[in-house]
């Protein structure tokens, strides 16, 4: 028990832990409800949970997807992917116009799913090999599409925001009949748990981690640097996909200018929170996807709070450089020190004395 | 390999260059000539209409369809008025780009125009090609956005008025006599002219304590975030009665919170429901009593000018320097299936 605790300590998801509880125990101080869950019937007929820790969880689902790909591709290639949101507005366009030139069923969903992915993968993967083959640096290679995505977006549907009205579409968006859980949380909880087991019955973790460590050892090691990096773009590529329709699906509508709007960042922020290095190397998935419902958690709180709409960024900035700074190794080591001074625990240093 | 994969960069990145200088080039110099083309019913008639003196011709410039929804509706208007059935030889260009739609001008204005029709992309650097344009003896009428220039370089300008937009919709709002108002107010981008127009008349309306602002809160256009700002609000479990989301998208992102959260909305419901821009979809949903109120932003200013054009050609004078385009708000009792063919943007 000692032991798992220790070990808990030393993890890097100590930190993304302990400020999700901060936020936490100061909503339950600020109003003791605010965690409060009610059970309402909708308009559709369907009995559903509601509240705001239903808010944030459905809310972070397109964040904490893009999270995880964005892990990959920042452990991988030791840099950012800065066109998601871009990719997603191309992908969700994709699936708007495929829905529209049919009927709505669920076959012609999967197809129109299948077909955004197909396209989102295409746009990584050309990110990828810009970064994996020409040796690009990653935001410098994505900032191609970065510029180029919401026009191309605009251009698969002429424009205009174009609109899907069907039931079907707002069983993903919102609720399925007969389950109270909105969609979007449900998906979120598949895919990670989906990921998680491929990193754990594959190599595609561990190889990752190398490529981003040591690169040229990686390759010494008979590992296609190349092809992981590739790999991570095409698996983020996935991710934007599934986000870019979840996005869609919620309101029925694509908005190619708003669609996603600025979630790279919010996403490498995720990843950062998660007490991961933008350098590459180590990854925790989770730690992402914790720093995912941070965020949300965050943006809730100020919603909640009424924060006027001029200020809601600059305290989002605050909160965020407290948290940056707090999680940096030179804030740390000094927390350590502290602490060791306090305990008046004989550290290691002056043993060797 | 490697050196193939160079070589085909360096194709790809001539062939980029290229796709980039020949539209430059063909607006710099042929601009004008070129746009003919664009109306092929009038190609082969070209050489005649210019020995024919009967037509007037127009240079029109403004951004290209494919900026926005309102944009393309914008354009297309243009090109149903001015047409050669109307009377009208037509050059068009258009650009976002401000230098290129200065250079087009100045093309224009050498041509022999007799009317600039202008949509600037941005405010300055318009003064010298509108005292050229006078001294050539072009008259210039703006439309859509004004220009800082002195008012003596035009003969008018055709723009919206936000704030009129939003005024109208408070109006709209404080004709429905309700007991009580307690307002989720959902803006666009702070700080665009849209956002400011349409929030002022609202702000003023909370500060005489006639309407009470339960939530005012930016989404930035984005229409998730707006279903974020109405679900906190409903999990705050504050009344409110009324949405005011300043573009149709917002309030479609409000709406869907409110469907999650079991909260009827339209016509007789518990919460009304309005929105601006006038999308086609939006219309829709006023008349199927789902929303309220839909509040207009117009691009149709072709037929003012047409109609301002033909009275300076019958020899008489323009009273006004700046016509504001009537823009109306639409309520969802007595909207009809024809106000939506005639003023929905979009499809």
């Amino acid at each position: 028990m000692v032991k798992g605790l220790k070990k808990l300590a030393r993890s890097q998801l100590v930190f993304p832990l302990f400020a999700l509880l901060l936020l936490v125990i100061f909503n339950l101080i600020r109003d003791p409800s605010f965690f409060s869950l009610s059970i309402t019937t909708n308009n559709d007929g369907n009995t559903v949970l509601s509240g705001n820790l239903i808010s944030i969880l459905n809310g972070a689902s397109e964040l904490a997807i893009i999270s995880i790909g964005m892990t990959l591709v920042t452990a991988s290639s030791r840099g950012q992917d800065i066109s998601v949101g871009a990719v997603a507005a191309i992908a969700g366009s994709v699936f708007v116009s495929v829905l529209r030139a049919n009927e709505v069923t669920v076959p012609i969903m999967l197809l129109a799913f299948l077909a955004s992915c197909v396209v989102a993968v295409i746009f990584s993967a050309f990110n990828g090999t810009l970064v994996a083959a020409f040796k690009i640096q990653p935001m410098i290679a994505t900032l191609i599409l970065f510029t180029a995505g919401r026009p191309i977006a605009y251009w698969i549907n002429g424009g205009a925001t174009p609109t899907v009205e069907s039931p079907l579409l707002g069983n993903i968006g919102s609720f399925i009949p007969g389950i109270p859980i909105p969609t979007p949380i449900i998906i979120v909880i598949i895919f990670v748990l989906l990921v998680s087991l491929v990193l754990r019955f594959t190599n595609l973790g561990l190889y990752t981690q190398s490529v981003g460590i040591n690169e040229r050892s990686a390759r010494l090691n008979g590992i296609n640097t190349a092809w992981m990096k590739l790999l991570s773009f095409m698996i983020l590529g996935v991710c934007v996909a599934i986000a870019g329709c979840i996005g869609v699906s919620r309101i029925g509508l694509i908005n190619h200018e708003t669609l996603l709007l600025d979630i790279e960042m919010d996403a490498i922020l995720a990843v950062a929170i998660g007490g991961n290095s933008l350098g590459g190397g180590k990854f925790s998935l989770s730690g992402s996807v914790i720093g995912a419902y941070i965020i949300q958690a965050l943006t809730i709180t100020l919603y909640a709070m009424k924060v006027s709409s001029t200020a809601v960024k600059a305290y989002k900035a605050i909160v965020i450089i407290a948290i940056v700074v707090i999680s940096s190794p030179v804030v740390k080591k000094y927390a350590l020190m502290l602490r060791d001074k306090l305990v008046k625990r004989p550290t290691k240093v002056t043993e060797n004395e | 390999m490697k050196k193939l994969l160079v070589v085909l960069l360096v194709v790809a990145m001539a062939f980029g260059m290229m796709a980039c200088a020949a539209p430059a080039a063909s607006q710099s110099s042929e601009a004008p000539s070129v746009a003919p083309s664009e109306a092929p019913s009038e190609s082969s008639e070209a050489p005649s209409a210019e020995a024919d003196g009967g037509l007037i011709k127009v240079g029109i410039i403004n951004n290209p369809p494919a900026e926005s929804g309102y944009r393309a509706a914008n354009v297309a208007d243009f090109e149903k008025v001015f047409t050669k059935e109307n009377g009208y030889d037509v050059q068009t260009f258009y650009s976002l780009k401000n230098d290129e739609q200065l250079s087009a001008a100045s093309q224009f204005i050498t041509d022999g125009v007799d009317y600039l029709l202008l949509s600037a992309a941005a405010t300055d650097g318009w003064e010298t090609v509108l005292k050229s344009a006078q001294e050539a003896g072009v008259k210039v009428f703006l439309f859509d956005r004004m220009l800082n220039a002195d008012e003596s370089l035009y003969e008018a300008a055709v723009v919206s008025d936000m704030a009129q937009e939003g005024k109208t919709a408070v109006d709209w709002l404080k004709a429905q006599k309700l007991p009580e108002y307690n307002v989720v107010h959902i803006q666009g981008v702070m700080g665009c002219d849209a956002q400011i127009g349409r929030t002022g008349a609202l702000d003023a309306e909370f500060a005489a304590g006639t309407m009470k602002k339960v939530v005012q809160q930016t989404a930035n256009w984005d229409e998730a975030e707006a279903k974020k700002i109405v679900e906190s609000v409903i999990n705050s479990k504050e009344k409110f009665n009324v949405i005011y989301a300043e573009n149709d998208g917002m309030a479609k992102g409000a709406v869907a919170a409110l469907d999650e959260a079991g909260i009827t909305h339209g016509v007789g419901k518990d919460v009304i429901i309005m929105g601006f821009d006038c999308n086609k979809w939006a219309l829709r949903e006023l008349l199927a009593g789902n929303w309220n109120y839909d509040g207009q932003c117009s691009p149709f200013q072709a037929s003012v000018i047409d109609e301002m054009i033909k009275k300076l050609e019958a020899g008489e004078k323009l009273t006004q320097k700046k016509v504001i385009s009537e823009e109306r708000g639409f309520d969802a009792t007595t909207i009809t299936q024809a106000d939506i063919d005639t003023f929905g943007l979009g499809e």
